[in-house]
């Protein structure tokens, strides 16, 4: 069977060759990229901006933004048909094409990212790797830690006052080049949708912009979700902690309080980045309505006819609206952080999901239309890629990352004040 | 330990060193070297196609499919023939059942579905067919957007896909206004129409202008006054599909209507 042909169904006048070839793994590529970027954008803003309130987060996000940019080029080699030829993009970039230097940056922002996590775990590594070095009788399991911990040092001992100093300053630098390299990383998803002339609904030179801001939006919903899961788990692993040790320093209604204060100051950023999203969507929606090109008939019927429930009440009313509301009434509980955050992640989602197969949804006669009916139980591999379950494998692979990479990199800075005061 | 300057300096060499080699590779750009071999081409691969002549028997799809081994059951094609209808309320009914393989067998319109549409004979006021196939763009958007240059464009204008090379990603499919490229069902690589390639460069005609019994398709060297398709195309009133996309495509129509999308 034709790729595409098992989960199209055509309406009316389509050409022959017409099929959804951009299915659900194109949907969680910008997703995933933007998720990546936002976590840095947010991570950044502590660094570069000086916001202390987001000292907390910061570290955090700059973990989870590095356990993410793993799982983030995974969509587009899943949904390559030769993924084995993936590397051809390095040995033969093509840079007419938005896509060839996609290779490129990802690699410079994982460099500056990498670099970023080196400076403000350096002397983590170090503290770990010198007493074990000193260490006599080594376990198998201690000398494993230690290559590990050695290696990661880089040969890098000082941590001097001065040392450190001039640590904080690379932080601040790699995070100021950081964030225009994170935006470009995700103006350059836009760009690879909003320069495709043939497609109405996605040649927009909006496209960038609006997916820079909903890609900030889900970043920083995604960190505040795993954030708020962690603490919750940390002050449940505290608690039960506590009735064995006494010791244990930090009370779990101290964390609850600084928990909040955080999600509070962190869910101002959404909101502000979040209006600047919708502002630029409806923009472009009054945009193509004014000016009613050839193709807006077709695009009518699909933004008001057959995507409408998608469109205005999963993505704008779900997805926007009412976290909107939640996060505008006062005194912001956890409890409600967490359905907005989630409200606001399956959002951009949504808003994804709508400009990829929204895009396809129409033929490019403009006489007739493609549904996509995508593939739930998988029956093979192509089904399994191209359906619900590759989709979910994608999404949960970062948080499966982020738990080894947490191993190494620990994201709460009173884990290590605790672990050196034993 | 090393020093400021010397630090400095090393970068400056090894900056320099990189960019050396990086020029080179401008030096020798294949096609520079193959354009300045060869010359400007002498050839330039157009084609025509006379909607009035055409009936909608199929018969160049069915020859397309099996010269160009596309899986003759996949329902995908390298050309294709639609079929216009407009009755005289106004309105537009169009189909390309099996993009026409086997001809318009039936009056009905497909609607898709296992869906038709029944249309009383007396109702219509206008009625044609309208084969399709790759343009072969002056300015191909599928090459330009092409991340590997594994679609590329020969200095006779045709624009062709390298199976050994392409990675599969769709992008071409995407950037094409006319929707001509698709996923080969066996190679699952891109594919569309190259003029019959292996064919026109040995002196023959493609495939389907072989096939059709009635000359609605012809091919043609635009950069020879003499032959009889350039002659049409520089005297004739010709259109051309979807001219807003600065495409310049390279199929030229006589009698293309308003209708035709």
């Amino acid at each position: 069977m034709t790729h595409g042909e098992l989960w199209t169904i055509k309406e009316l006048f389509v050409y022959p060759n017409e099929y959804i070839y951009w299915s659900v793994q194109i949907v969680m590529y910008p997703f995933m990229t933007g998720l990546v970027a936002g976590a840095f954008v947010l991570s950044s803003l502590y660094h570069v901006f000086g916001i202390t309130q987001l000292k907390e987060m910061a570290r955090f996000a700059l973990v989870f933004s590095f356990a993410l940019l793993f799982a983030a080029p995974m969509p587009i080699v899943l949904h390559l048909q030769h993924p084995l030829r993936g590397i051809n993009v390095f040995m033969t970039p093509h840079f007419t094409s938005a896509i060839a230097a996609f290779g490129i940056v990802f690699s410079t922002y994982g460099a500056i990212v990498a670099s970023e996590l080196w400076f403000l775990y350096r002397k983590h590594f170090v503290g770990i790797a010198l007493p074990l070095k000193e260490k006599q009788d080594k376990t198998l399991f201690e000398w494993f830690k230690y290559l590990v911990f050695c290696a990661l040092t880089l040969g890098v001992y000082d941590i001097s006052e001065e040392s450190l100093h001039r640590d904080e300053k690379a932080i601040k630098i790699l995070a100021g080049i950081g964030i225009p390299v994170a935006c470009f990383l995700h103006g350059y998803a836009g760009f690879i949708f909003g320069s495709v002339k043939a497609n109405a609904l996605w040649m927009t030179p909006l496209m960038p912009v609006i997916f820079i801001m909903s890609a900030i939006v889900s970043g920083i919903a995604l960190c505040m979700l795993t954030y708020i899961v962690t603490m919750e788990i940390r002050k449940f692993l505290a608690s039960r902690r506590k009735a064995a040790d006494s010791r244990y320093h930090q009370s779990p209604g101290e964390a609850a309080s600084a928990e909040l204060g955080v999600i509070r100051i962190t869910a101002k950023y959404l909101l502000f980045f979040l209006i600047f999203a919708i502002s630029l969507e409806l923009l472009d929606f009054v945009f193509r309505g004014y000016t009613a090109v050839k193709s807006w008939d077709v695009l009518r019927s699909v933004i008001y006819g057959k995507d409408f429930i998608n469109i205005f009440l999963l993505q704008y009313t779900i997805g926007n609206l009412i976290p909107f509301i939640l996060f505008l009434i006062p005194g912001l509980t956890l409890r409600r952080a967490v359905v907005g955050v989630i409200l606001v992640m399956f959002g951009v989602f949504m808003m994804r999901w709508n400009v990829v197969i929204g895009g396809q949804a129409f033929s490019l006669s403009f006489a007739g239309y493609m549904h996509y009916h995508i593939p739930v139980w998988p029956h093979d591999w192509e089904t399994f890629k191209e359906g619900v379950m590759g989709a979910l494998a994608i999404f949960i692979m970062p948080f499966v990352l982020f738990w080894f990479i947490s191993r190494i990199f620990p994201v709460f800075s009173h884990e290590e004040a605790h672990s050196e005061k034993l | 330990m090393i020093n400021r300057r010397d630090f400095l300096k090393n970068t400056a060499i090894g900056i320099a060193g990189i960019t050396l080699p990086l020029a080179a590779f401008e030096i020798i750009r294949p096609e520079k070297i193959l354009a300045n071999m060869s010359g400007t081409s002498k050839t330039r691969w157009v084609f025509l196609v006379d909607t009035y002549k055409c009936v909608g028997c199929g018969l160049c799809v069915k020859a397309c499919k099996n010269e160009n081994e596309i899986p003759y059951d996949a329902n995908v094609t390298r050309t294709w023939v639609e079929r216009y209808v407009i009755t005289k309320d106004g309105k537009l009914h169009a189909d390309t059942p099996k993009g026409a393989r086997d001809g318009f067998t039936t009056s009905r319109i497909e609607l898709g579905q296992g869906k038709y549409e029944e249309i009383r004979d007396e109702d219509i006021i206008k009625a044609f067919f309208v084969p399709k196939l790759c343009n072969q763009c002056e300015n191909p958007p599928c090459v330009q957007v092409c991340p590997v240059g594994a679609t590329y464009q020969v200095p006779d204008g045709v624009v062709l896909v390298d199976r050994k090379w392409c990675i599969g990603c769709g992008y071409c499919i995407m950037g094409c206004p006319y929707g001509v490229r698709f996923f080969h069902p066996k190679y699952h690589t891109a594919e569309k129409c190259n003029f019959c390639y292996h064919r026109i460069t040995k002196g023959l005609k493609t495939a389907c202008v072989s096939a059709c019994p009635f000359g609605a398709r012809q091919i043609g060297n635009l950069k020879d006054p003499g032959d009889p398709v350039t002659k049409v195309i520089m005297t004739e009133r010709v259109g051309i599909l979807k001219e807003e996309y600065g495409t310049k495509p390279q199929v030229f129509y006589l009698g293309l209507d308003r209708e035709v999308k």
